[in-house]
């Protein structure tokens, strides 16, 4: 710590330079912000509307599940006037499609290292801005191109069609632009897409890795920082390494497409009387490097949700982090293994079935550290003094879902029950028990939580309990019969399953599906108008409103530029709850910034402990 | 109110279980046994993973219900639990999952070779060549049988004969079939067979079944392949090995009838 201690100096005098000089204009403060704190709510601004818009794509998908090849009411005339208001085939396709590329590629993995990353980094670790604040105001607005390309991809093909293969783009469907009709520009501007977002990630894991290793505040070691940050920290390293593969793959995919390279073409192959292809590619490559980065981007979708979750546990629960190491090394075994597991997607492609054993293994050994974090979670709770607030039921909702999400993925990585359940609505079951379930309750915790470091202002708790009650209920009335309707053998991407005698008595459960997604979707609304709400007129509050331990609640609500007041210097771990030192200060929360009271607060050098 | 958002995470996990304990009733199960012997050692596997998670999920959820009720019928002003964990619990829940999980995995490996590693197959496929050709395209299946008493090749023959999307195969005996496609990604996907097998452009991947029960059952598309996906309806045609042979037969007779032929025979 001596080496760091110098530090201290260093920093307030630079803080209080910002403060003596910077008087910042409309346009730098709130568009092209180098704030962290202002990139962290524009990625939070941007990302929920476009959870609306993606929300919007579903209702669509499942009305034509519910009542295929009915006219939509209202909007239907407005949307597809050409088609009488049905959804035809190709332009369910897209729906399809563009409903998962917006959810993961502009809402979930933004939302989780865009906005909470970028707002909370600096914060928890006690530095005054991102390592590289230019760079990080970058990162959000290379997502603009990407939601540019995304929202052309719609119109490009004409009304009715768009990027047509799926957010996995599985050549040839994805390669040849004859095998979609209507595809043509709109797949190529998918994938621009896809280098735009890929690009705006990239800029934000060098920047996340950068200053967590470098900025910490004295006296916060590693093993001193909150569980946010190590996720952070992880997920940052995972998409260093992960994504360049799949930024290489979709320029491939690119190539193939425009210049007719051939890297996922074989021979021979003629689709609706084009030239037949030169060939020399293997479709089954693009699957490889694809998922190489996609699986990984599961954890990355994922980890961040599971660290906030841990520091919003035991701040609600009054009482530490049940197992604090565990879970940090189960993060980083999560990482580690996650980067061995992507052939799990790939057991019925006909890749080499000894693979199939293997990643059978590994994707088995995956589910371990997720099990300790979840057992971590309980004991957590365990013995504490539970507040039953919106924070504490959307953290406790994010854990039983993460128990059925976790659960049903044994079955489809057990290789031969897989051979059943891949493409089928299990699959569909299981992953939004992580994404939705797991990780957009784990985000719908957190806006409450860090709301009032952000606006000065508390979300309103009735509005906040009635959304958390009416998505759970929303929620798991959508997704679980659906791990019914994979059972039943229902295949994913079908635009009329009830085309097949086997699915037909199927129809009233995807009918009591769609009417429980609509009820989710309009509950977003209590979420945004509470948001907007309480922006501007929620209860105004203090520093520390829930009694946390974080050093970003020894901050001002909202903190100014360069975050701190005071230079924060870490004494102790982030969840001291209920300690012996807390109760001797009356309390039962010790921030991290509190010094010992046998130190006397003139003290530069930390605890060594 | 606490007590009341306490049993909330009690309740829906019951829920839940109902669900699926009244599901097979309902026809929310699978569309039927599995016709074929690998297909119901699959479902035995599915049952067991099923125990096992039932069991855990039940643990967990119970677990996680009843620490939220413990909390909220906590004495007001009374201490919460200081405790930074416990390395024995960390050591119990770290290694009995990990037997479990590594059980689980290894017992899948024998259906998994029997199903798709060449050298685990049933005899009687290794024996002779593949029976047909099952060539995906956009969007239906086509089924090329060789000419009888011949071998199938991989490049199509004169004498070979041509189906659509109906696949006729014998029963008590493993068929073995090439599965092939003509155009994007397909995949091969017999729900009551429980086998699914993608089918990729470029490659040439052997598949096989058993079914002993005569009768019509589905075949479908698994894989995204256009907007015609959920179109790719066939079905595959269980019946006695001589039905098939005759069914083989008319087929040719009908392939090679020229309209002329049959006048000749009269003469």
């Amino acid at each position: 710590m001596a080496t760091i201690t110098p530090a201290i100096e260093s920093h307030s005098d630079g803080h209080s330079h910002d403060h003596d000089h910077h008087e910042i204009g409309f346009v730098s403060k709130y568009i092209f912000s180098t704030d962290h704190k202002m990139i962290g709510i524009q990625f939070l601004v941007t990302t929920l509307v476009m959870l609306m818009a993606g929300g919007a794509l579903a209702l669509a998908v499942r009305w034509q599940l519910a009542f295929p090849w009915e006219s939509m009411p209202v909007i239907g005339k407005l949307l597809f006037s050409g088609e009488g208001g049905q959804i035809s085939p190709e332009f369910y396709t897209m729906l399809f499609t563009m409903h998962a590329s917006v959810m993961i590629f502009l809402v979930i993995i933004p939302i989780l290292a865009g906005a909470f990353g970028n707002f909370l980094i600096p914060l928890q670790i006690g530095a005054d801005d991102m390592a590289f604040p230019v760079l990080n105001m970058l990162s959000y607005w290379f997502m603009w191109p990407a939601i540019v390309c995304f929202g052309a991809s719609f119109f490009v093909g004409g009304a009715t069609a768009g990027p047509a293969a799926g957010w996995t783009s599985y050549p040839l469907l994805s390669a040849l632009v004859e095998s979609a009709p209507g595809s043509g520009s709109a797949q190529t501007f998918w994938l621009l897409g896809l280098t735009f977002v890929g690009v705006s990630s990239m800029m934000g894991s060098v920047n996340y890795m950068t200053t967590i290793i470098n900025m910490r505040a004295p006296g916060m070691t590693l093993f001193r920082m909150p569980l946010t940050i190590w996720s952070m920290f992880i997920t940052a390293i995972l998409q260093a390494f992960a994504l360049p593969v799949l930024t290489a793959a979709g320029f491939m995919l690119l190539t193939d497409r425009i210049l007719g390279t051939c890297f996922f073409i074989p021979s021979g192959i003629i689709v609706n009387n084009a030239p037949e292809t030169v060939g020399g590619g293997q479709p089954l490559l693009w699957q490889h490097l694809f998922w190489f980065y996609s699986h990984p981007a599961v954890y990355i979708m994922l980890l961040p949700a599971m660290g906030m979750v841990s520091d919003m546990l035991a701040c609600m629960s009054r009482k530490p982090v049940f197992g604090y190491k565990p879970m940090v090394y189960s993060m980083a075994a999560i990482a580690g293994l996650g980067f061995i597991v992507w052939g799990h997607h790939m057991f019925t492609s006909g890749m080499n079935p000894a693979l199939g054993m293997t990643f059978m293994t590994s994707t088995m050994m995956i589910a371990l550290p997720s099990a300790i974090k979840t057992f971590n979670w309980i004991g957590t709770i365990w013995g504490g003094n539970v507040r039953f607030n919106t924070v504490m039921l959307n953290c406790a909702g994010f854990v039983a879902m993460f128990i059925v999400g976790g659960l049903s993925g044994i079955f489809m990585a057990a290789v031969p029950v897989d051979i059943y359940f891949h493409d089928t609505y299990f699959i569909v079951a299981h992953f939004h028990y992580v994404l939705f379930g797991s990780t957009l309750f784990g985000v719908f915790a957190a806006i409450t939580f860090w709301f009032p470091k952000m606006f000065g202002r508390t979300m309103n708790e009735t509005v906040g309990k009635w959304h958390f009650v009416l998505t759970f209920v929303g929620f798991n009335g959508t997704f679980f019969p659906m791990h019914l309707l994979g059972i039943a053998g229902m295949p994913r991407r079908y635009a009329n399953p009830y085309l097949h005698p086997y699915l037909e008595h199927l129809l009233p459960m995807n009918q009591f599906i769609t009417f429980s997604a609509i009820l989710m979707g309009f509950a977003q609304f209590l979420l945004l108008g509470n948001f907007l709400y309480s922006m501007f007129c929620g209860k105004k509050v203090g520093r520390n409103p829930w009694g946390a331990n974080g050093l970003e609640w020894s901050a001002p609500s909202p903190p100014g530029h360069g975050n701190f007041d005071v230079p924060p210097v870490c004494y102790r771990g982030p969840y001291e709850y209920s300690s012996p030192e807390a109760k001797a200060l009356g309390q039962d929360f010790i921030l991290q910034t509190t010094p010992p009271p046998e130190m006397p607060e003139s003290t530069p050098e930390p605890a060594s402990a | 109110m606490k007590k009341l958002w306490a049993l909330f995470f009690f309740f829906w996990p019951l829920v839940a279980l109902i669900v699926c304990w009244i599901a097979p009733d309902r026809g929310w199960w699978f569309p039927s046994e599995a016709k074929s012997p690998l297909g119901s050692r699959i479902d035995d596997l599915f049952y067991l993973i099923l125990v096992i998670v039932t069991v855990v999920f039940i643990g967990t959820q119970f677990a996680l219900g009843y620490v939220l009720w413990k909390g909220a019928t906590k004495e007001e002003g009374s201490e919460a639990y200081f405790s930074h964990g416990s390395h024995s619990l960390e050591l119990i829940w770290t290694v009995v999952p990990a037997f479990v999980l590594v059980f689980i995995a290894l017992y899948q490996m024998d259906v998994w070779a029997e199903f798709r590693v060449k050298s685990y197959y049933p005899e009687e496929t290794l024996k002779d060549g593949p029976m047909m050709e099952v060539k995906a395209r956009q969007f239906e299946w086509r089924i090329r049988y060789p000419e009888p008493g011949k071998d199938l090749q991989n490049q199509p023959q004169p004498g070979d004969l041509y189906t659509v999307n109906e696949m006729h195969v014998p029963t008590g005996k493993p068929v073995k079939f090439n599965l092939r496609t003509d155009d994007v990604q397909h995949a091969f996907f017999a729900p009551q067979l429980r086998v699914k097998q993608d089918a990729v452009a470029g490659l040439i991947i052997p598949v096989w079944f058993m079914i002993e029960e005569a009768g019509d059952y589905d075949l479908v598309c698994a894989e995204l392949c256009g907007w015609g996906h959920y179109k790719m309806r066939a079905t595959i045609v269980a019946e006695p090995e001589e039905k098939v042979a005759e069914y083989i037969e008319q087929l040719q007779a009908d392939q090679n009838y020229d309209g002329v032929a049959a006048d000749e025979d009269d003469e």
